[in-house]
């Protein structure tokens, strides 16, 4: 469904990643991990299309779409939630759900649906989205996100700043995304709720793939081991 | 009775600031981006209303119908060719470029149309007028125009609060980068949002054309009185705008019936008073 | 990664030593200074003209291409300036002696008026100095004494000699340019400089480190307005007389932004260049009437967007070339091709 490959990108003289390569199967997830300043974030933002990439290439579904514009790549069906929810902050829920849905993709997701998923939004559908907390924040943002109905879902950072019962709740809605067929590519500082919610993980360090497999597969050492780069891992 | 006399021209001249500032608050609102050359843009849009009015043989306020759409377009191009670029540069780059472009506007009109004024020709509508008493009139002019404010703001706020558009203006005005990543092709939107601002300086010239003359060099103040509404009434507030507006221009009224070369000055100090005692304008109401 | 290991950095002003660009400077200034011996009257007058625009150019650039204050308004003080030298002279006091006089009134005039327009941030900055430059104007032709809208002639130099009282304008107008860059350049070359570049770099992150923004804001806006009084006060002198709608015109805020722009904003010798540009350019179209204004702000728009570091930037880009340093260079071993964050790192790593 994605396939990323060779992707190097620069900002200034800084090399934030290096011949980095990745594939994302139909109904898959894949957890990137590794440290703060790794390049996780940049990956995904890279992949959305705010980072032009100095070499490389993305397809979606086959079709190559490194050069094409963020909204472009949305309509095509590549939909990314931002770190730090970004949600707008002078539109109500119902009207930051609609937002979502402007260049989407016909499909099984409208506000209803978004609704169903997290049945608390639809008395506050008319509020704005300032007074709520960070978890029903972040539920917002996936639900903006759904809107468009995407084939692939990059998340980024869910967890940032969370509880871990809210972190819970969020990511016990992923299976019913996976429903559909959709890809998940998730970025995740919190490695253990990542690996147990990957089909596969990527582990990413100074910008390079430093581990890659199953999670069952991976032994904490190994992934300590990629994580901080104390050792050469295996690649 | 002639101070109540110009405390009413006051408000009515009021509609015609706030005319003016709807599309200054509009750009500042959704773009962050303040059009220095708003007030030579009113002075091109009068002088086209001029040539369509004689080319054409039509009303002064048919012509709107023509000027209106053609700067509307000629805002979405300014906006995707010229501004957006110097946005890109820095938010510095952008009044350094509508400042210049304000000179070049300037100039360039003085050397095709003559440093000589004009005026729209408005028939019967600059002559007649509601008599409320004998010493109390309200020219249909002044009237119209502060209607059209009024009918302009009200509609600006329900597109910009109801309509998909509106909503997608006020995502990409809150957060480009976030209205992108759910599919708004912002650049497009950012110049929407120009092509309304510019329809209603349109609207502002040929209001302006038909209440006084003009000339080439007639922009800057335009720009400065737009400026002092939006900031009497509260940045960010399109109805604080329309009260700024009359505030501007009943300071401005009466400054002028206390010593006629007193008005515009006075009209400055309010502004400068405001500025010191409440900055963050008279009404703080939201933008939506 | 294993870095090679690093060579001793020195750290300078330049390049080149700065003793060069000092050496040429002594020789234009005694140039130039010996000009009203050399030439007749009207290249020297032209030059007075030339003097200006560099001041107020100087200036701007200090405002908007150091901390990042684009106004409008600066015309507020140039009419400031030249009608304090006329009241002064109005009064017996000499025109010449009004010139750092006038310059002392518009800085302390500065003061109060920046609490005001510092109400407004950034974009509205621009428009505020502008009203105020508009109000200054009504105020003063209130005053008949100061000739009203008509305008006014200065007294006190009508029974000199005129080739003397220009040749001493001349000086005059030197002696203002020359401070005018001497002062910049110490300016920024002194604490203050740095913490304007690092609020031009990073304002919020300058804060943070415990910048005075405002202070040096505040500083900036009041050197400048002392400067626009200088260049207001030369203006009257050269001219004999003043008239409000000229020396408060905003046509002064379009000559010193276009002269900055096309020449370079964040330099010290970005205005030097634009102003001989512009008055190259002025010079050529002027028989085609305002067509000129047309071309340079054409050209100021077209740099802004297109190579907003202006063509003392390019120059300066490709040739490598600093006559008045005020930033710092690394010299390690290959410090300057390896870029910021390699210099960065370096220094960090040796620390």
């Amino acid at each position: 469904m994605l396939e990323v490959s060779g992707l190097t990108v620069r900002h200034g003289q800084l090399e934030a990643l290096a011949n980095v390569s990745l594939a994302l199967a139909q109904g898959e997830t894949v957890a990137m991990i590794g440290a703060n300043g790794a390049g996780k974030s940049t990956l995904l933002r890279t992949i959305a299309g705010l980072h032009r990439p100095a070499a490389g290439t993305i397809r979606l579904a086959g079709r190559d779409i490194t050069g094409l514009p963020v909204h472009a790549r949305v309509a095509l069906g590549l939909v990314l939630v931002p770190e730090g929810r970004r949600l707008f902050g002078s539109l109500t829920l119902e009207e930051n759900l609609l937002v979502g849905a402007v260049r989407g993709r016909p499909g099984r997701w409208d506000t209803a649906r978004v609704f169903e998923l997290f049945p608390w939004m639809a008395e506050r559908r008319s509020r704005p989205t300032i007074h709520l907390s960070g978890g029903e924040q972040q539920a917002v943002a996936i639900g903006r996100a759904l809107m468009a109905n995407p084939r692939v879902l990059l998340l980024d950072e869910l967890s940032l700043g969370l509880a871990p019962a809210l972190v819970q709740r969020l990511y016990d809605v992923l299976p019913q995304l996976l429903e559909a067929g959709m890809s998940l590519l998730l970025v995740e500082q919190d490695v253990s709720q990542a690996l147990r919610v990957a089909d596969r993980a990527h582990c990413l360090l100074e910008g390079r793939i430093t581990l890659s497999g199953r999670p069952r597969d991976l032994s904490p050492v190994e992934v300590e081991a990629a994580y901080f780069g104390l050792t050469a891992g295996p690649t | 009775m002639q101070w109540v006399n110009a405390i009413v021209q006051g408000i009515l001249l009021g509609g015609l600031y706030a005319l003016f500032a709807c599309g200054l608050s509009l750009m500042f609102g959704v773009m962050r981006v303040v059009n220095l050359a708003h007030g030579d843009f009113a002075v091109l849009a009068a002088y086209l209303a001029l040539a369509v009015i004689t080319g054409l043989h039509v009303p002064m306020l048919w012509s709107a119908l023509i000027v209106a759409p053609l700067f509307a377009g000629l805002g979405y191009v300014v906006q995707r060719v010229i501004i957006q670029r110097s946005l890109d540069v820095s938010p510095v780059t952008t009044l350094l470029v509508t400042f210049g472009l304000s000179i070049v506007l300037q100039n360039g009109m003085l050397e095709a149309f003559s440093a000589n004024s004009h005026s729209l020709p408005s028939g019967v509508l600059a002559a007649g007028s509601f008599r409320l008493s004998p010493q109390l009139s309200v020219g249909y002019l002044s009237l119209i125009v502060f209607a059209a404010a009024v009918a302009l703001i009200a509609g600006l706020q329900l597109f910009l609060s109801r309509a998909p558009l509106g909503r997608r203006i006020r995502a990409a005005a809150d957060d480009p980068e976030a209205a992108a990543i759910v599919g708004t092709d912002v650049r497009h939107v950012f110049g929407i949002a120009a092509a309304i601002a510019f329809a209603t300086v349109a609207l502002a010239g040929i209001a302006f054309g038909g209440y006084s003359s003009f000339d080439p060099a007639a922009g800057p103040q335009r720009l400065i009185f737009a400026f002092e509404a939006v900031v009497i009434g509260g940045i960010g507030s399109l109805w604080g705008t329309l009260l700024g507006g009359i505030i501007l221009g009943v300071a401005q009224a009466l400054g002028a019936q206390v010593d006629s070369g007193f008005g515009v000055l006075a009209g400055h100090l309010v502004f400068l008073a405001v500025l010191a005692l409440r900055p963050s304008g008279l009404f703080r109401v939201r933008l939506t | 990664m294993s870095e090679p290991t690093p060579r001793p950095i020195r750290v300078t002003r330049s390049r080149r030593p700065a003793t060069a660009s000092a050496v040429l400077s002594a020789i234009a200034v005694v140039a130039l200074l010996s000009l009203p011996y050399v030439v007749y009257a009207n290249v020297t007058s032209l030059l007075v003209n030339l003097f200006i625009l560099l001041v107020l150019a100087t200036m701007w650039n200090l405002l908007a291409g150091y901390a990042g204050l684009v106004s409008v308004g600066q015309q507020a003080y140039i009419g400031l300036g030249a009608y304090i030298v006329l009241v002064l002279a109005q009064n017996g006091v000499s025109p010449f002696l009004g010139i750092p006089l006038a310059a002392a009134g518009c800085a302390i005039a500065a003061l109060p008026l920046s609490l005001l327009v510092f109400r407004l941030r950034n974009e509205y900055f621009a428009i505020g100095t502008w009203v105020v430059a508009e109000a200054v104007q009504l105020i003063a032709v209130r005053f008949p004494s100061l000739g009203g809208g008509t305008g006014a002639s200065l007294p006190g130099l009508g029974g000199w000699d005129p080739a003397l009282r220009l040749a001493l304008t001349y000086w005059a107008a030197l002696a203002v340019v020359v401070l005018a860059l001497a002062g910049a350049y110490l300016l920024l070359r002194s604490r203050l400089g740095l913490d304007l570049t690092a609020i031009r770099d990073d304002e919020v992150g300058a804060r943070s480190v415990g910048v005075g923004v405002s202070r040096a804001k505040r500083i900036v806006y009041v050197v400048a307005a002392g400067g626009a009084g200088a260049a207001g006060s030369l203006l009257i002198i050269s001219q004999l007389n003043v008239q409000a709608g000229s020396v408060f015109s905003v046509q002064w805020s379009a000559y010193m932004i276009f002269v900055a722009v096309i020449g370079g904003l964040g330099t010290i010798e970005g205005p030097i260049l634009g102003t001989v540009i512009f008055f190259a350019l002025q010079q050529t179209l002027a028989e085609r009437g305002a067509w000129y204004l047309v071309v340079v702000g054409g050209l100021a728009v077209l740099i802004a967007m297109y190579a907003p570091q202006g063509l003392w930037g390019l120059v300066s880009e490709r040739f490598d070339l600093r006559l008045f340093p005020v930033g710092y260079w690394l010299h390690g071993d290959d410090a300057h091709t390896e870029g910021f964050f390699g210099r960065l790192r370096r220094l960090v790593g040796r620390d």
